[in-house]
């Protein structure tokens, strides 16, 4: 059963991968078009591209058009196979991470409750993009690309342990990995008896929050946390050697990362394709819900993409010291007290 | 096929999109763009010089050691969620049980710490 409509499982499939070209493809696209190109734009006091289409709204078009025409060139000293393979995995987890995001009561790629692990799932599956970095940065045998790759690596493990801890207070309180039923929770839980606006786990978790938003920017590899492509000390860092249509693929990557990692940012804690007032079984919720989702990933978006145009890079020594030394204790922590609460209440 | 691994087939499915699309666009790119074989455009780049040396080069031991120290507290993580999904059965019980596996841990970090692991020279 998919939206009501009987169909054969082949069909399903086509449904849903076209559902998932369209999770992934609309957020990178509306987050390079609003964000990249024209937040930025008016916090520098310029216009932005302005020519193609209406306040430059087809620049985006026009970008993929230039990269399409250019020349791929690959290094003769690189390991061609690997050199090739690297923005697949990139890309490829980014559509692996969608599958268990719920857009609706029934706008689900996958039956959550059978599917199981969930938010587990999901930080398994993001992990994978790092392989793909440090395959594009060995492959392309070059000394910057190498320095940027291991860079990544280094910056991305540390990263990613504060991420993965900072969701442990979100599954404590919603008693469950199941995306779908986090909402649920969030959409039906009270806040010391009052459930107006139910309980987003924004409130009982700004904490987790916090560090799930730091970990998010330095997993997506976003100034502050910028170094692995550091222009000024590693040149590109990782993708030096890529030109054209593979180097695009990579920010196609990129931005449809950060998209992948607000919704599922706005699903943990702002409560998903829920809003207060809205009911949450109703078959318009399947039209409604994946608006609302948007709408809180740009959310999250507008917050990424802000700060990385306002704060300048960290040091190296600075951003493996504050992932170590503050935010995975600060994580173990939180798990801890929320925990206490928790059987305490 | 059972409900569940139709779910995971999905993720299959997934998988074969991404590839299909990355692969389209590439082959759609490979007969529009030019190819012209130049000398020295094949070159890695080193700032404009030609390159010196291996580049596969040695790297620090550093990392190594960052790599092990993600593959304990990863594995930390891996035994924290089923206990946080069922933190109220287990109760008061489960809660010290968690305290002293993670109060454990964060005594090897803490080793860490003090050995001058965590500092990044």
């Amino acid at each position: 059963m998919m939206l009501g409509l009987e169909l054969a499982y082949w069909q399903e499939s086509i449904l849903r991968s076209l559902g998932v070209l369209a999770a992934v493809l609309l957020p990178a696209g509306t987050f390079v078009y609003v964000f990249l190109f024209k937040m930025v734009s008016f916090m520098q006091n310029r216009l932005g591209p302005m020519e193609a289409g209406p306040y430059g709204s087809m620049q985006l078009l026009a970008e993929v058009g230039k990269a399409l025409q250019k020349e791929d060139v690959v290094p003769d000293a690189a390991d061609r196979t690997l050199f090739k393979m690297a923005p697949y995995l990139v890309v490829a987890t980014v559509l692996l991470t969608y599958v268990v995001v719920p857009f609706g009561p029934d706008m689900v790629f996958i039956d959550n409750q059978v599917f199981g692990t969930g938010i587990f799932y999901v930080m398994a599956v993001s992990s994978i993009s790092v392989i793909g970095i440090i395959l594009a940065g060995w492959a392309s045998a070059s000394k910057y690309s190498l320095l940027g790759a291991l860079r990544a690596a280094g910056q991305l493990i540390a990263y990613e342990l504060p991420l993965v801890l900072s969701v442990v207070g979100v599954v404590i309180q919603a008693g469950t990995l199941d995306l779908q039923r986090i909402i649920v929770a969030q959409a039906t839980g009270e806040i010391f008896g009052w459930g107006a606006i139910g309980n987003p786990f924004i409130l009982t978790q700004f904490i987790g929050l916090l560090i799930f938003m730091i970990a998010m920017q330095a997993e997506l590899a976003q100034t502050p946390f910028d170094m692995p492509v550091a222009e000024s000390e590693v040149v590109g860092g990782y993708h030096v050697e890529y030109t054209g249509l593979r180097f695009l693929l990579f920010f196609i990557g990129e931005f449809a990362t950060a998209g992948a990692f607000s919704a599922i940012a706005a699903t943990l804690f702002l409560g998903g394709w829920w809003l207060p007032g809205l009911d949450l079984d109703a078959n318009y919720m399947n039209v409604v819900g994946p608006l609302v989702l948007l709408a809180k990933m740009m959310v999250f978006g507008g917050i990424i993409f802000f700060i990385r145009f306002t704060y300048p890079r960290l040091r190296e020594d600075q951003l493996q010291r504050f992932a170590w030394k503050f935010l995975i204790p600060l994580a173990l922590v939180n798990i801890t007290a929320t925990g206490i609460l928790k059987v305490v209440f | 096929m059972s409900e569940f691994l139709r779910n995971y087939l999905t993720v299959a499915i997934f998988g074969g999109v991404a590839v299909a699309l990355l692969a389209g666009v590439l082959g759609l790119g490979s007969l529009i763009r030019p190819t012209r074989r130049q000398e020295g455009k094949y070159k890695n780049y080193e700032s404009g010089v030609d390159p010196v040396g291996d580049t596969w080069s040695q790297s620090q031991i550093r990392y190594y050691i960052f790599a092990l120290m993600f593959v304990i507290f990863d594995v930390e993580a891996v035994f924290i969620f089923p206990w946080a999904t069922r933190v109220e059965e287990y109760g008061v019980f489960g809660l010290v049980e968690m305290l002293v596996f993670i109060a454990v841990l964060t005594l090897g970090l803490v080793y860490a710490w003090r050995k001058g692991v965590l500092r990044w020279i």
